[in-house]
């Protein structure tokens, strides 16, 4: 029943997904194609990205994590998270757990946010790839402009959320 | 290209971890999996609402939105177009490079890319999953009106030469 409970969002969707082969052939195809190559890509990310962050969880200390991303961490805090979630790889979906050993860790909420930010949208990777293809002007223009972008987004999100909610996600994260 | 380098890093880790203690780099596998498994039914989840999401909004249809239309009206459908897919980099970017030699304006398409990399739609089962509703919520607000701010700004930069 449990484990009913937990997969209820894969079964109503492979439920559509047969629906849709059995009624629009063609595109129910399709999307079970792009599912594959999407579960290819997720094959390609996902172990290292969790074995990443069972390594970071055992290995480095509460303290270290407070020191460079906590609470009074600054300026290093923000430039770190900035770096750290540039230089990752794959689909956003890979930031979130890594997010939640951070919080685990006692990094600054801003701080995580701020990493969520730049995962999303300034990945090294990405922007080499958006460079050759769109230009430098557009990815130098979307660069500076996101960098100010996220860590304002992450002040904000941090300030309009209750403190109460802000607390509830970080047990949330001792959990996962 | 940057995947192999990340396996290449995870194994490394790994190793030199192994080496310096067998029982902590076990307990970090162990925590590795429970994480995995914990969030294992969403990703499916996501995966197959991604799958039908792109079969239905794909590179032509994407194009035919925003290349057809401009101004303002054409940017708010090139963001939420990009809100809802999730197109990896290396399709996109080549997909919005030929837009752009079509006619396609910048502001659409820096809209899209924008909201394509920032918001996500289909991704909300595991974003809520870690952060709750609310802020999941949140951000994907002001990271789809922070969109429109780029667009603007990339439209005077890039398109104004």
């Amino acid at each position: 029943m449990n484990l009913l409970k937990r997969y209820k969002l894969f079964l109503m969707t492979a439920v559509i997904m047969v629906i849709m082969i059995i009624f629009a052939r063609d595109t129910g195809i399709k999307a079970l194609n792009i599912t594959g190559y999407s579960l290819k890509e997720m094959a390609l990310v996902i172990p290292p990205v969790f074995i990443l962050l069972g390594l970071l969880d055992i290995w480095v200390p509460r303290e270290t994590m407070v020191k460079y991303m906590g609470e009074k961490s600054g300026l290093k805090g923000i430039i770190l998270a900035i770096l750290l979630g540039s230089a990752a790889a794959g689909p956003l979906y890979g930031a979130f757990p890594i997010a939640a050993v951070f919080m685990k860790k006692g990094v600054k909420f801003t701080n995580v946010l701020i990493f969520i930010g730049a995962w999303s949208t300034t990945k090294i990777p990405m922007f080499l790839f958006e460079l050759s293809s769109l230009g430098s002007t557009f990815a130098l223009t979307r660069l500076c402009i996101d960098i100010p972008g996220i860590i304002l987004i992450a002040y904000i999100l941090s300030s309009y959320l209750p403190e109460e909610e802000v607390k509830k996600i970080y047990k949330n994260a001792e959990i996962l | 290209m940057s995947n192999y380098l990340l396996y290449l890093i995870t194994i490394l880790l790994l190793i030199v971890s192994f080496y310096k203690d067998k029982q902590k780099t076990k307990k970090a596998l162990k925590k590795a999996w429970k994480a995995f498994e914990n969030i294992l039914p969403e990703f499916l989840g996501v995966i197959m609402l991604v799958g039908m999401v792109l079969a239905v909004f794909n590179a032509e249809f994407v194009s035919r939105i925003i290349g057809t239309q401009s101004g303002w009206f054409g940017v708010i459908l090139a963001a939420v177009v990009g809100a809802i897919t999730l197109i990896p980099g290396f399709v996109a970017f080549p997909t919005a490079a030929m837009l752009l030699e079509s006619g396609a304006g910048y502001m659409q398409i820096a809209a899209f890319i924008s909201t394509l990399m920032m918001v996500g739609v289909v991704t909300y089962p595991v974003e809520i999953k870690y952060f709750g509703k609310s802020l999941t919520i949140a951000r994907n607000i002001l990271a789809f009106l922070f969109s429109f701010i780029v667009a603007y700004l990339i439209g005077k930069v890039a398109g104004g030469m």
